[in-house]
């Protein structure tokens, strides 16, 4: 089956830009998961509240305005209040659900984590209602022809903040003195709080910038997916599996696993002719081959337990 | 006669040489104490020995049979037992429920020692036959180390010293000819280190091969017959508890600290 | 009335079959598996297949179901039990995904979304079991919760539930006691799933239907609610749990007040069960029995070490 070239990259750009969603989503994943060696279940239903949240506040300025300029500043505002909300629910629930937990076996945190997502995701359906709801663009989302390839002003978006945002908390992580307190969290919590860094404030923290990273994915994706109350579950769930497939607690790791599910979903379905049904399938069954062959995944460095 | 034989075994993490071609003997029914610095790769090595980890080169030897990179549970199967640094009790279990699980390689029928599948089936099947017999061993081991009063208790609740006792009538539990303690003496003092010295000298008493790391010089120089010091990872010397006593090369590898 | 309580007590049956089945799984050895629903379905399938098209008894396709149902728990279980517990719950998740999803897709076998109906009821010597009338249906349930109950009850209080249980405290001293940790969580894997295809059946039996909607994550997680409510390490528990979920889950019915209350805050009452429990009382309501050896303080006539298989270098007596 031959594809010509120009197929090609335009499926490659729509990969990455699903990627790009997916790359945000797991970034908060593996942040935590680095820093409490836990997996927060309850990841993606955080993105959902917090995008709703985002959902209200645009309807709610925008009214029925019909000034660009002011809708543009109205999804901005949007955006960041709903990062916002999302990161202060995450530091609240790890604050209530998880902390409590730190020192009990290690069903009990994820079992709460479950008990949380559940909560949350009910929560958004009684208060926002079950129907799913549009969230309209800021913008004139008409396609854009680049020689033979197509792309809209919304994939440019997603595809230019996540970039942004992921060159910024690798700046963040990397060289900054809280991204080196984050750091050496992750490797030995005990000698990091010793060397005077308040752990409990660290986590908080992962948790604030996980959660809004999320909430960003959300506002980004409500714009052609629409905002309802499970929308966190499965792309929650993709987004852990591009996390561990990339390593997780590695942050290059989790952009390198979005990004790489993302294009492996879409050529599943258009190169390999994968049946649209079984496209959640490629992504199970990349995790499946990740956990088989290499756990601790593309960029992760496996660990041992001490003896 | 040789009960174990470590030959050239080497254990390399990234670019960590944790055990660095390491020749190791122990005599059967002696008592061999492995000693170093901290960090000289001890628990490493009995870690490699025993098949919690796997060696990167090198040779293990028990009686005579190859048993290099064997998994733990065949390992312990072949007759090799070990206690943990950090007590690796099954805490929620109570004391006599931790020592029957030592009696889990040898329970059954004698006959089905070799067909485990079928053993474990015929351990369902004549469940309180099996289940008698392996409380009885289970409860002379008890007694054995005198824990008889916290047969019922949960393993978690015992004080630090029964612990220790408790997690070393376990590995018994499993019949062994060669028993690795690694560091029964952490955090006891002079009673019970003197008390765990006599344990030690009744279980080499039954004919149990032992091999110890400790730090506590002096229970290593009086119950070993030989001593091999490991210092980052190599062999640094070894002989009999005099001989290491007045080596410079030990004395200096310790910093000239005593115990 | 009545009959409201007879189809509340048939579910209560069933819930504590699948709730044992998974306590097996998770309360005593350790793991923690998000994919429960999966067995159920593949059971219910297994047997509503059978029955349907091939016109087989109830009988056979209920063992059926449950060997089919083990096999999946193998299936799933050999990947993922190499992997520590948080990889393990995700795989586990995954893999019910996938299930769920093959279901719906694999039309030509399990006519997909549509479901199966018109699953004919249970014969037992000519005489039919009808879901509907009375105790029939009752007794067939209480005699599989009775049947799974005493063999878990047997399995448990035996060397492998021992070695479940040690492999669940602590896997590496486990391994050190001579316990294939693979070998035995695949054994847990397999009866935990087994039995919960023995529910699945009896599922398709009364429901006279299965639908691949029903089986979703939210059930294995309202199972997962049941153990743990219940109690990890203790089946008395995991009956426990199913009847108070189940209570909860139909108390609006019963008193019957079910306009007011949305199925939201059935399932936010189950996360909020699951989080409070975690907090403070992990373990759960029933706690694990300790075992009683007394009978077995009789000395044997031997004397010496009566019944092992021997070690390396004849038997150590102290």
């Amino acid at each position: 089956m031959h594809i010509p070239l120009s197929e090609l990259i335009q499926h490659f750009i729509n990969g990455l830009t699903l990627g790009s969603i997916y790359a945000l989503i797991a970034l908060g994943y593996t942040m935590v998961y680095g820093i409490l060696k836990f997996i927060n279940f309850a990841h993606g239903d955080i993105l959902t509240m917090g995008t709703y949240v985002g959902l209200m506040t645009y309807t709610g300025l925008i009214g029925t305005s019909t000034n660009p300029t002011w809708i543009l500043l109205s999804f901005v505002v949007a955006m960041l209040v709903a990062m916002l909300a999302s990161a202060i629910l995450g530091v609240i629930i790890e604050r209530v659900a998880y902390r409590p937990l730190r020192k009990a076996p290690r069903l009990a945190p994820l079992i709460s984590a479950i008990g949380v997502s559940i909560i949350l995701m009910n929560l958004a359906a009684l208060i926002f209602g079950t129907k799913s709801r549009n969230f309209p663009y800021p913008f004139d989302n008409s396609t854009i022809n680049w020689g033979a390839v197509t792309i809209t002003p919304h994939e440019i978006l997603i595809l230019a903040v996540s970039l942004a945002l992921m060159i910024v908390l690798k700046l963040f992580v990397d060289f900054s003195r809280m991204g080196k307190a984050m750091r050496a969290t992750s490797l030995d919590q005990e000698v990091a709080s010793l060397m005077g860094i308040n752990v409990n404030f660290i986590i908080s923290l992962t948790f604030f910038i996980g959660s809004a990273l999320a909430a960003v994915a959300g506002v980004l994706v409500a714009m052609s997916y629409k905002v309802y109350p499970t929308m966190g579950g499965l792309a929650g769930l993709k987004a852990f599996i591009a996390a561990v497939v990339g390593g997780i607690g590695n942050i290059s790791g989790a952009m390198i696993g979005g990004l790489l599910l993302g294009v492996l979903e879409t050529f599943g379905v258009v190169v390999l002719g994968i049946p649209e049904g079984y496209k959640d399938t490629i992504a199970f069954g990349m995790l499946i081959l990740v956990l088989l062959v290499k756990p601790s995944g593309i960029m992760g460095k496996s660990t041992r337990e001490k003896v | 006669m040789n009960l174990l034989e470590v030959q050239g075994l080497a254990k390399v993490y990234g670019g960590v040489r944790a055990v660095d071609d390491v020749d190791f003997v122990a005599e059967a029914g002696r008592i061999s104490g492995i000693i170093g610095p901290n960090g000289a790769g001890k628990t490493t090595l009995f870690n490699v020995i025993t098949g919690l980890d796997e060696p990167t080169r090198g040779r293990v030897l028990f009686k005579g049979r190859d048993v290099t990179g064997l998994a733990a549970h065949r390992v312990t199967r072949l007759g090799i037992a070990r206690t943990f640094q950090n007590i690796r009790l099954f805490k929620e279990l109570t004391v006599i429920e931790n020592i029957m699980i030592g009696r889990h390689v040898r329970a059954g029928h004698p006959r089905l020692a070799r067909l485990r599948t079928v053993n474990a089936l015929h351990t369902l099947w004549s469940r309180a036959k099996v289940e008698q017999s392996i409380y009885q061993s289970a409860r002379r081991w008890l007694e054995f180390f005198g824990l008889e009063q916290f047969a019922g208790e949960l393993a978690r609740n015992l004080p630090y010293g029964k612990q220790r006792s408790l997690e070393i009538a376990r590995a018994l539990a499993t019949d062994p000819t060669l028993l690795f303690l690694d560091e029964p003496a952490a955090g006891m003092n002079q009673a019970e280190t003197r008390e765990l010295l006599g344990t030690i000298k009744r279980v080499n008493g039954l004919g149990i091969t032992i091999v110890l790391i400790e730090h506590d010089m002096r229970l290593v120089m009086n119950v070993c017959d030989r001593i091999t010091v490991l210092n980052y990872g190599k062999k640094l010397a070894e002989g009999t508890p005099e001989e290491i006593k007045n080596n410079p090369a030990v004395i200096e590898a310790y910093l000239g600290r005593e115990e | 009335m009545i009959d409201f309580l007879s189809l509340l007590v048939i579910y209560i049956g069933i819930y504590a079959i699948l709730s044992m089945s998974l306590n097996l799984i998770v309360g005593y050895t350790g793991l923690l598996s998000l994919c429960h629903a999966a067995f159920l379905a593949v059971g219910a399938y297994t047997t509503a297949i059978l029955m349907v098209n091939y016109h087989m008894s109830f009988w056979w396709s209920i063992l059926l179901a449950g060997i089919v149902a083990g096999l999946f728990g193998l299936l799933i279980g050999l990947p993922t039990l190499r992997l520590s517990g948080d990889y393990l719950a995700i795989a586990t998740l995954g893999f019910g995904q996938i299930v769920q999803n093959v279901i719906i897709n694999w039309d030509s076998l399990t006519r997909g979304p549509m479901g199966i109906p018109n699953v004919p009821m249970p014969t037992l010597f000519g005489l039919t079991i009808n879901p509907f009338v009375k105790w029939e249906f009752l007794i067939l349930v209480g005699f599989f919760v009775a049947l799974t109950f005493l063999v878990f009850r047997h399995l448990t209080r035996s060397r492998l539930g021992r070695a479940l249980e040690a492999i669940r405290e602590d896997e590496i001293a486990a391994a050190t006691m001579g316990i294939s940790t693979f070998k035995y969580k695949s054994v847990a894997f397999a009866l935990g799933s087994f039995f919960a295809g023995i529910a699945g059946s009896l599922w398709a039996a009364y429901n006279q239907s299965v639908f691949p909607g029903t089986f979703d994550f939210n059930l294995s997680v309202l199972i997962l609610c049941m153990v743990v409510l219940g109690g990890l390490g203790t089946h008395w528990g995991s009956v426990l749990g199913a009847v108070i979920i189940v209570l909860a889950s139909e108390l609006p019915r019963l008193v019957g007040i079910t306009d007011i209350i949305s199925p939201q805050f059935k399932q936010i009452l189950f996360g909020l069960i699951l989080v409070v429990m975690m907090i403070f009382r992990p373990s759960g309501l029933l706690t694990r029995r300790k075992p009683d050896f007394g009978r077995y303080a009789r000395l044997s006539p031997a004397g010496t070490n009566a019944g092992g298989t021997g070690a390396g270098a004849g038997t150590v007596q102290p």
